[in-house]
């Protein structure tokens, strides 16, 4: 055995390594180990040559902080190496993150086919916001896979969607639908920030786009706002004339071809170039450092967020007060088996519960529990609760709710890393407090 | 741009812009298994400043039709077809990797027509460890992932890319990957190993010549590079610290530095 000739291979660093290292040379920053906040707003040219160089992409560098940032730029690099993207683009926000992508690929008169179940700013932002921009949107639900194929139309420039939808955890089913995409010769954009590269890396089942809200699990720390596009690197643009602006010399970047130039970058290159030099959602270095310490221990966290979740669904599905559970952990969860092959790594950590006793019940749950934050955000390291129906999702209407796969009943639960025991002490003090506004009313 | 070489359609980038016959020409010739992508860091600059700058896609490759050619000499053929297709009575070449073996052996052919020659990552011979052409000849993905690794150096595998946002391995590896594995890095892996004429041929080379090496080269070590450049009459070496194989990504600013004094020395530009 032993003189059996070693197989080859590649020693390119993994996931808990590249979480603690990508994009960073300690060498070329004053040996410092810590990456270095880089707290300024422009560059020093070296001559005038070098200035116009840098302006026409002739060399990479950096010329002014909304455009690109050293600190922020070790953040993008080092999402881009968990996702396995060829390069990606950092944003003060999940939020603009979505909206660069999509000013990136559409203009007006073009259309999207997006998942109805969204998180609520995106479902306004595709609703009501880009139809104002000209850009018109179908929604279709995230089960329904055949229904995203018949929605494309000759203008559609791309298909949107979470991969586990908010609230209602429906999967939506990404190899199937990049495929139909891919036939379409369109890309498939997939905000994926429940799932965190540690649970599902999209590039491998034929996303296109990733885009992650950073303010959430992938920070953890719930302390700064930031947002991410990441390119896979794979669509080729220049299949079709679907996209003049990245496949055509453009008027908007003095004439370049950014498909010929910078291939697989080539959507990251444009969204920097054009959408950060024109709208501008830059995040600060500061922000991106705060996310970068998240980013290190992403994996110890989420195992640790799943796992947590798991006792939480045994938990609650044992419950007398809770009506139902809907985690793709759960057996009979439709998706249960998309799930395993999506998620191998675990189901993730949002869990939706039916109270029982409905919207009052939820209320008195939500008012009472002490430990559990009652906020409007996801994917802290603390757990939170919220009611969507009269939280987040409360500008909507009865039938978008519907449609929308929320009910009055639902509770939506992020679940925090702390002791399991501790949350659910917590969870029995708003469980008892639900129950008495029912017994009161039934009397 | 694209043309038509032997009835096959090529593709080049121009840099962003326009091909202009009055501008001398720079032919800048991709490693094994990539493509003009590879170049975009120094292309554009010599674009912009008085040059005709095209990195070609070899035939089969990138953006280019055709089958990808079989052997180093057939390659450097090629590229003295690609100075006549476009007009041109002379170039100078710049290679990377195999496209050092392209250049050598096409300037050696071709001596009236090259006027400078610089090499990246170059090697007289490129041996390739035979379960790597077999992965690659197979079509397995492995191939590329091994390629990357081994072209990238210690820094290199951490980051840093000069472009902020990209990421280097992967970066490359979708290029790697953008056509079938065995029709271009299987391809191209033979020809190297089949090559044998590169220090013969480095031995009749006259004009201006340079070799940028990196320290931490492990596809084509510093040794290798400085051999093949003792044998050229009056070469220039630079070498980079802390650099891997992908100098001209890695650490592509110093590349291009070194590029500019050496190619506006002895090439001069059109001036404006
Ligand atoms: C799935 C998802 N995408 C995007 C966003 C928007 O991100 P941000 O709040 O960072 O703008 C959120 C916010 O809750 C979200 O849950």
């Amino acid at each position: 055995m032993s003189d059996k000739k070693k197989e080859l291979k590649p020693n390119t660093y993994k996931f808990d390594t590249l979480s603690l290292h990508a994009g960073y040379q300690p060498h070329k920053n004053a040996g410092s180990r810590q990456v270095p906040i880089y707290q300024t707003t422009s560059y020093l040219f070296d001559d005038v040559d070098h200035a116009a160089a840098l302006f026409n992409l002739e060399r990479g560098g950096h010329i002014y902080s909304r455009i690109s940032n050293p600190t922020v730029g070790v953040l993008e690099e080092r999402v881009a190496s968990l996702e396995g993207g060829t390069a990606a683009l950092a944003t003060s926000s999940g939020m603009s993150a979505i909206f660069l992508t999509i000013m990136t690929l559409c203009e007006a008169g073009d259309h999207l086919v997006v998942s109805s179940q969204l998180y609520g700013g995106t479902v306004n932002l595709f609703r009501l916001t880009l139809p104002k921009f000209g850009i018109q949107c179908t929604f279709v639900k995230p089960r329904d896979t055949e229904g995203f194929k018949k929605a494309i139309q000759k203008n559609t420039k791309g298909i949107f969607g979470e991969l586990v939808g908010n609230p209602g955890n429906e999967i939506m089913n990404m190899p199937e639908i990049a495929k139909i995409a891919h036939d379409a010769g369109i890309p498939l954009m997939v905000d994926a920030t429940y799932q965190t590269p540690y649970l599902c890396k999209p590039f491998e089942h034929g996303a296109d786009i990733v885009i992650h809200s950073l303010t959430k699990w992938m920070a953890g720390h719930g302390s700064s706002m930031a947002g991410i596009l990441v390119e896979g690197g794979k669509f080729d643009w220049m299949q079709n004339d679907k996209f003049p602006t990245m496949t055509k010399p453009y008027e908007g970047y003095h004439g370049l071809s950014f498909a010929e130039e910078f291939g697989p970058t080539a959507f990251t290159m444009k969204a920097r170039a054009e959408g950060m030099r024109d709208f501008g959602p830059c995040l600060s270095p500061q922000n991106a450092w705060n996310v970068l310490q998240g980013i290190e221990t992403l994996s110890v966290r989420m195992k640790k967020h799943c796992s947590n979740a798991e006792e939480m669904v045994k938990y609650l599905s044992n419950h007398e007060s809770v009506a139902w559970v809907s985690h793709p952990s759960v057996p009979d969860h439709p998706d249960h088996e998309l799930a395993k092959k999506l998620l191998p790594n675990g189901r993730g950590s949002m869990i939706a519960f039916g109270i029982k006793g409905g919207k009052d019940a939820g209320v008195a749950f939500i008012n009472n529990v002490k430990l559990a934050s009652h906020l409007a955000n996801v994917g802290d390291t603390r757990t939170l609760v919220i009611h969507p129906a009269s939280g987040t999702h409360s500008q909507m209407d009865e039938a978008t709710l519907k449609f929308a796969g929320l009910s009055h009943d639902m509770i939506r639960l992020s679940v925090g890393i702390e002791d399991i025991d501790d949350i659910k002490n917590d969870f029995e003090i708003g469980f008892r407090a639900a129950r008495k506004p029912r017994l009161v009313s039934n009397q | 741009m694209k043309f038509k070489v032997n009835n096959n359609e090529v593709f080049a980038s121009t840099g962003g812009r326009p091909f202009d016959k009055k501008k001398p020409l720079i032919i800048f010739v991709h490693g094994s298994g990539l493509t003009h992508m590879t170049w975009v860091l120094q292309t554009r600059y010599f674009a912009f400043h008085g040059y005709n700058a095209l990195a070609v896609d070899l035939p089969g490759h990138g953006l280019s039709s055709g089958e990808s050619l079989k052997s180093i000499e057939e390659m450097a053929d090629w590229v003295n077809d690609v100075i006549d297709a476009v007009g041109h009575k002379e170039a100078s070449l710049v290679g990377h990797s195999q496209g050092c073996l392209v250049t050598v052996e096409c300037t050696s052919r071709y001596p009236e027509k090259i006027k400078t020659l610089s090499l990246m990552g170059g090697a007289g011979a490129i041996p390739m460890n035979p379960e790597l052409l077999s992965l690659a000849e197979n079509n397995d993905p492995k191939a590329v992932d091994l390629m990357m690794d081994w072209a990238h150096g210690p820094a290199g595998h951490f980051g840093g890319h000069p472009v902020p946002g990209l990421y280097h391995i992967n970066t490359g590896t979708m290029l790697a990957k953008s056509r079938t594995i065995q029709n271009t890095l299987g391809v191209d892996f033979r020809a190297c190993d089949n090559y044998k004429n590169g220090f013969d041929a480095a031995k009749k080379i006259k004009c201006p010549t340079l070799s940028i090496l990196a320290t931490d080269d492990k596809m084509c070590p510093v040794k290798e590079g400085k051999k093949l450049a003792s044998l050229i009459d009056g070469s220039q070496v630079d070498i980079i610290d802390n650099c891997g194989h992908m100098m001209l990504l890695e650490e592509a600013d110093r590349v291009l530095t070194v590029l500019k004094k050496f190619i506006t020395t002895n090439y001069p530009p059109l001036s404006s």
